[in-house]
């Protein structure tokens, strides 16, 4: 851009009151900019302190935790970590924990799918009132329905099994993946669908060729969801299960016993189960970022 | 978008059917025939009629209980609304800064409810939690096993640290979601943010936050294992949520007929309260919708 050399006295006044009013508009921007840091800043304090507690706490000894006050472990300690990783009681807890909800993840996204795209695409008899009938499955609340659920896993078979877990939490699991998936789908337009069809191409392979690449992040997040709730529910997966299939959740309880709370083991393992969650969030941070609301704006 | 009408979608729905039919309809059965009948065992049963009904209706502690438990979610809701909206709009938009905080903000969802407990149990801690002792310091004499206030105060901490980033997350990618010439057009009416922000951001996120707002509200007035753990309920009862006496009485007490009929009051209220907010959201959007194409 060149710039016209100003000749009058009124130009060279007009150039000097826009510079100079470029530089504050610079000067107001730069400051929001330092004052949005510093907000977030603030709020990623507050989250992360108790987190940060949980971490100095795991790395001290009982001792240490219960008789003084410090900002940071002062006789530092893998002991609670040790503990976990070398007692098969404990860290099968993990994995019992992850193998129900994977299974939940797999289980949900499969049927959940279909529904939502059935959903999303027709209008056919009660399919309004099955929607609203999903949605009140995620607000039963759990504590009484805990003992026909005992009962009713009791009689199949399924009791102290991954498998009695994994089903359980689709209760609450499956109705929110099709509320979620189906706002995703409502925004990829019909005429895909069509021009799919005229392409000569059958249903199931222009549901998984075309139409699923297209809500990816859809899923994505979807399946972060999945996983969260899964992993964080402590009242089913403790009622349905006793020692082969128990969660992590419900073993940590033990650190509770006559001679007072082993606050150490219970920090580390509160540490351990972040760790999971943090390798989810990880794989899918791209598609939630991408748009979660696509077809629900 | 014009849906086509077919009745054989049926057949895609119904493994999802099947699987939830499984896990909410046998059980939900068993509840409502607890809920008129009095259990000694498996054998021996009187029915009862409503009788559990009014009894849990006349109950003053319930009584109590739920408006405690309206006072926290509709607390918790005003603020984590407004909170998590407004961190999504700080939120850097690409970048590793953007994952980064991505992923630090989701960390609280992460924990297992009884672990979130324990962790503010260790934080608040008069003589070992760093917020225990960083208040104590301060002069006010902080004690959450003895003062309800405090108690109630920490509770609702607690969970605004707990549930804020599930608001925000929603919300941020709702707001990733609004397609750019929204805000150029914006730029050429010279709008003011808070223009921006009324008549573009907000609009654009109400589906996301009715999921959010849903959400919130059912799992609030559903909370149990991070006040368990942390006050017990105390002191006194000051802490003592809808699903705790409910715990109490149908696993502590085993009295089954009253629970279930508990359970299922405790069902309709949620049930009745979400609808109003969905209808009304729904209805507040349609009005919004016809304003536009006016």
């Amino acid at each position: 851009m060149t710039r016209s050399v100003p000749t009058t006295p009124e130009s060279v006044r007009q150039q000097a009151a826009e510079s100079a009013a470029r530089r504050r508009k610079q000067a107001r921007s730069a400051t929001i900019r330092w004052r949005r840091r510093t907000l977030l800043g603030l709020y990623l304090v507050f989250v992360l302190l108790p987190i940060y507690w949980l971490l100095n706490i795991s790395f001290q000894t009982n001792s240490e935790i219960l008789g003084s006050f410090s900002f940071w472990p002062q006789s530092f300690t893998l002991g609670n970590y040790v503990g976990i990783f070398t007692d098969a009681n404990w860290y099968m807890g993990y994995v019992n924990s992850l193998a129900y909800v994977l299974m939940n993840m797999l289980i949900s996204i499969s049927v959940a799918l279909p529904a939502a795209y059935a959903f999303s695409r027709f209008t056919f008899i009660g399919d309004k009132h099955l929607f609203f009938w999903l949605l009140t499955n995620l607000m039963a609340p759990p504590a009484v329905f805990l003992l026909p659920y005992f009962q009713l896993y009791y009689s199949v078979g399924l009791f102290d099994t991954h498998i009695a877990v994994a089903l359980a939490h689709c209760l609450f699991n499956i109705p929110l993946a099709v509320w979620i998936l189906e706002g995703f789908m409502s925004s990829v337009p019909k005429e895909v669908d069509e021009t799919a069809y005229i392409d000569g191409y059958s249903f199931p392979r222009f549901f998984v060729t075309i139409f699923l690449p297209m809500i990816r992040s859809g899923i994505g997040v979807t399946l972060f969801f999945l996983f969260m709730f899964s992993w964080v529910e402590l009242l089913l997966s403790r009622t349905l299960t006793a020692t082969n299939a128990q969660p992590i959740a419900s073993i940590m309880t033990r650190t509770s016993t006559a001679s007072g709370i082993d606050w150490g083991t219970l920090a580390a393992a509160g540490v351990l189960t972040i760790v999971p969650g943090i390798v989810v969030v990880y794989f899918v941070r791209n598609h939630i970022a991408k748009g979660f609301a696509l077809g629900r704006t | 978008m014009n849906k086509v009408h077919d009745n054989r979608a049926w057949f895609l729905i119904l493994p999802m059917l099947l699987l939830v039919a499984f896990s909410a309809i046998i059980p939900l059965m068993t509840v409502v025939n607890y809920s008129v009948q009095d259990v000694f065992d498996a054998n021996t049963r009187f029915f009862t009629g409503t009788e559990w009904f009014e009894a849990i209706l006349n109950d003053r502690s319930l009584q109590a209980a739920l408006l405690r438990q309206f006072a926290f979610s509709f607390t918790i809701l005003a603020i984590e609304v407004p909170l998590g909206i407004g961190i999504a709009l700080l939120m850097p938009k690409r970048g590793w800064q953007a994952s980064a905080v991505l992923i630090l903000i989701t960390l609280p969802l992460l924990i297992p409810w009884n672990v979130v407990g324990s962790i503010w149990q260790l934080f608040t801690r008069g003589d070992i939690g760093l917020m225990g002792v960083g208040i104590r310091e301060l002069g006010y004499p902080y004690n959450i096993t003895r003062n309800a206030s405090d108690a109630w105060a920490t509770i609702v901490l607690m969970d605004v640290w707990h549930w804020t980033p599930l608001i925000a997350l929603l919300c941020y990618s709702g707001l990733r979601a609004i397609p750019d010439a929204y805000y150029q057009a914006a730029r050429i009416d010279r709008a003011t943010k808070w223009a921006v922000f009324r008549y573009i951001q907000l609009p654009k996120l109400t589906n996301v936050l009715v999921i959010g707002v849903l959400l919130r509200f059912m799992h609030s007035f559903m909370i149990y294992a991070e006040p368990f753990v942390l006050t017990g309920g105390g002191p006194g009862s000051s802490t003592t949520f809808l699903s705790q006496s409910l715990t109490t009485m149908a696993i502590a007490q085993q009295d089954l007929g009253p629970s279930a009929a508990f359970s299922l009051i405790y069902f309709l209220i949620i049930l009745l309260v979400c609808w109003i907010f969905y209808t009304a959201i729904m209805n507040s959007q349609k009005d919004h919708t016809a304003q536009g194409g006016a």
